[in-house]
């Protein structure tokens, strides 16, 4: 077991901070991902979502990143 | 020599550019506006040199078609400045370290230097010098501030020639950079920050769309009617109709050069819109009627460019937009193309794939109207009822809706999902959103009147050549019958081929009823593009997905028009 709380971008509520775990995706999604800085190990905090399954957004380090609502799904966040 | 500036999307690498070569681009608050290259060039020393505006690239590993192109350019250059977000340095770095790891010198401008302050980062520019072996130069690139000290750094430029890293090693290495240079203390946050947060919250940011786009399309209806009825219809009724009548009298009617410059006078008057002289019409519909809406068109769009609004729309839209085959990003080139069709398919390139580039640009191209479409649907439907002038939109937006949900089943793929960097609000400058506006009424006036005046001379030579009655009697079978247009009609969607408000234009002196104008003016925003979308049409979608594009168009125009004309 992990000591802390595993969940999804998505599952994060708007105002709570973590560290990314894990990006579950192929070869291209963590590029994509990557080229944004948001990779394993770097802290997020997550500002926001929209209705009907639309982006999230969250803040990582100075910048603000929306992300579709999938892809939230597939990174795995530790909350801290 | 070759200086490429490169950098991540929206950090200002267009407004290094113009400050080098003085050669101004459009610039704006949001990551993709540069999807092209711009080049210029700039007196180093005693030569001149050249200097390319590369599209921004958040990394070397390309994952949109902007970045591929930003990539085939690195081969090509001889000098890199790497223009760094100074905000939000870490992000930026990875990208600068990749390039640090080709052998092609560089140079780093810390831009933005002054919003550092404002967000209580300090940064220690010669310790990152040191660590990093290239000439680092904070600059203020919308003030000026440190273009000098950054012309003169360029001789210095090196290669520290480090080895390829992993991305991980990457990383490690930058936040090893970081922890060294970059020293943050609290802030509070500013207002305009509040407004941000209070707009990214789901009904606030639906309210907040609601308001700027009603409010957006109000003032450019304002503006526009405002222009036409006290500055440019009185200036071509009072001013130009007596000269106007002047030279009528002295060419003699039913003369060919009165034909083809003055077109029709009726009893002593000037009917600018119907008359279809060169003088006349040729100048009345780019000056007094598309003009007009032209300016307020840009100078709205280009506010919410600058703020950084944009982006904001595109997350609050990427629901819809992902039934339509798209993701929220689309929303860009298509308000784009509410002014010009041809900068909104080339906007297109901000999308990640051939599918969804498809789509875009062919729902653009059908049932996006540009501005001197939707200029001209104001002056001729406008006049029979704002009723209407609904009717014509709310018929392109379904169409845009059902057309998008169909591509979306129909063709092959899947769209990727949204990811975007949501820059910070700004204050538009006075100064950059005046320039840019200029740019774009330039533009028009240089790429558009020279066409329109090619097409109204077009028009008149085939007439006086009775060349229009052989297309017209081949054609007329399909107008008249699905369209329920008059035969005449045929030749005003000819020439919907060069323009599109020339063609609406073709319409007014037929004396249809409402709903034929109503059918005739969906039919030529649908059918077929112009000659100039038609053009980068070809180049971004190649041959064979270009003729796939335009048949839907056809189909898609025959279809609505005949619905049209059963239902109306």
């Amino acid at each position: 077991m992990p000591k802390r709380k595993q969940i999804t971008l998505r599952q994060m509520q708007p105002g709570q901070s973590g560290i990314v775990f894990q990006i579950q995706g192929g070869h291209g999604l963590i590029n994509r991902l990557n080229a944004l800085g948001i990779r394993p190990g770097q802290k997020i905090i997550k500002t926001g979502s929209t209705l009907m399954r639309g982006p999230v957004t969250i803040k990582v380090g100075n910048a603000q990143v929306a992300i579709g609502f999938g892809m939230a799904n597939k990174i795995i966040v530790e909350l801290v | 020599m070759k200086i490429l500036l490169m950098g991540n999307p929206n950090v200002g690498k267009s407004v290094v550019f113009s400050r080098l070569t003085e050669v101004h681009v459009i610039v704006s608050n949001y990551p993709g506006t540069t999807v092209g290259y711009t080049q210029g060039s700039m007196k180093l020393g005693d030569k001149r040199v050249e200097v390319i505006d590369v599209p921004g690239t958040y990394t070397l590993e390309p994952t949109t078609e902007a970045e591929e192109v930003a990539l085939r350019m690195l081969d090509s250059g001889d000098i890199v400045i790497n223009v760094v977000n100074a905000t939000n340095l870490e992000r930026n770095l990875y990208l600068t370290l990749q390039l640090l790891e080709r052998k092609i010198p560089v140079v780093v401008a810390l831009n933005m230097w002054d919003d550092t302050k404002h967000r209580g980062i300090h940064i220690d520019v010669d310790k990152l010098r040191q660590l990093l072996g290239v000439p680092i130069i904070p600059t203020v690139a919308t003030t000026g501030q440190g273009i000098k000290e950054l012309v003169e750094s360029i001789s210095q430029a090196t290669s520290p020639d480090i080895p390829p890293h992993s991305r991980e090693e990457r990383w490690a290495a930058i936040g090893n950079i970081t922890d060294q240079v970059q020293h943050i203390t609290h802030r509070h946050h500013t207002r305009l920050e509040r407004i941000a947060d209070a707009s990214a919250k789901p009904l606030g940011g639906t309210a907040l769309a609601i308001g700027v786009l009603a409010g957006s399309f109000l003032a450019v209806r304002a503006i526009g009617e405002g222009l036409i009825n006290y500055v440019l219809d009185p200036l071509f009724n009072r001013l130009w109709a007596p000269i106007i009548l002047r030279l009528s009298g002295s060419l003699g009617e039913g003369s060919l050069p009165h034909h083809i410059l003055i077109g029709k006078v009726t009893s002593g008057e000037v009917n600018f819109i119907e008359s279809f002289g060169l003088l006349t019409t040729g100048l009345y519909i780019p000056f007094a009627v598309v003009l007009p809406y032209i300016i307020p068109f840009y100078l709205v769009l280009g506010l919410l460019e600058d703020t950084g609004y944009l982006p904001r729309l595109a997350v609050l839209m990427d629901t819809i937009m992902h039934r339509l085959g798209l993701h929220g990003y689309a929303i860009i080139p298509t308000m784009l193309g509410l002014g010009c069709n041809v900068p909104a398919i080339l906007a297109t390139r901000i999308l990640e794939s051939k599918r969804e580039r498809f789509i875009a640009a062919t729902l653009i191209s059908i049932a996006i109207p540009c501005a001197a479409s939707q200029a001209m649907i104001f002056g001729l439907v406008g006049a029979r009822g704002g009723q209407y002038v609904a009717i014509v939109y709310g018929t392109l937006f379904a169409v845009w809706l059902t057309l998008g949900v169909i591509l979306n089943r129909v063709v092959k793929g899947f769209s990727p999902e949204l990811l975007i960097e949501i820059p910070p609000y700004r204050l538009p400058s006075r100064r950059a959103v005046l320039r840019k506006l200029w740019m774009r009424i330039r533009g028009f006036l240089r790429e558009a009147i020279p066409i329109i005046l090619g097409a109204v001379a077009v028009i008149n030579i085939l007439y006086a050549f009775g060349i229009f009655n052989a297309v017209v009697n081949f054609a007329a079978p399909v107008v008249t019958s699905i369209l329920g247009l008059p035969k005449e009609a045929v030749t005003a969607i000819a020439i919907g081929f060069l323009r599109k408000d020339v063609a609406l234009g073709m319409l007014a002196p037929l004396a249809l009823t409402t709903k034929q104008l109503i059918i005739g003016s969906v039919v030529l925003s649908t059918f077929f593009p112009c000659i100039a979308t038609f053009v980068v049409l070809l180049r971004e979608l190649k041959v064979t997905n270009m003729l796939k594009s335009v048949g839907i168009m056809i189909t898609a125009a025959l279809i609505v028009g005949g619905i049209l004309n059963l239902v109306l």
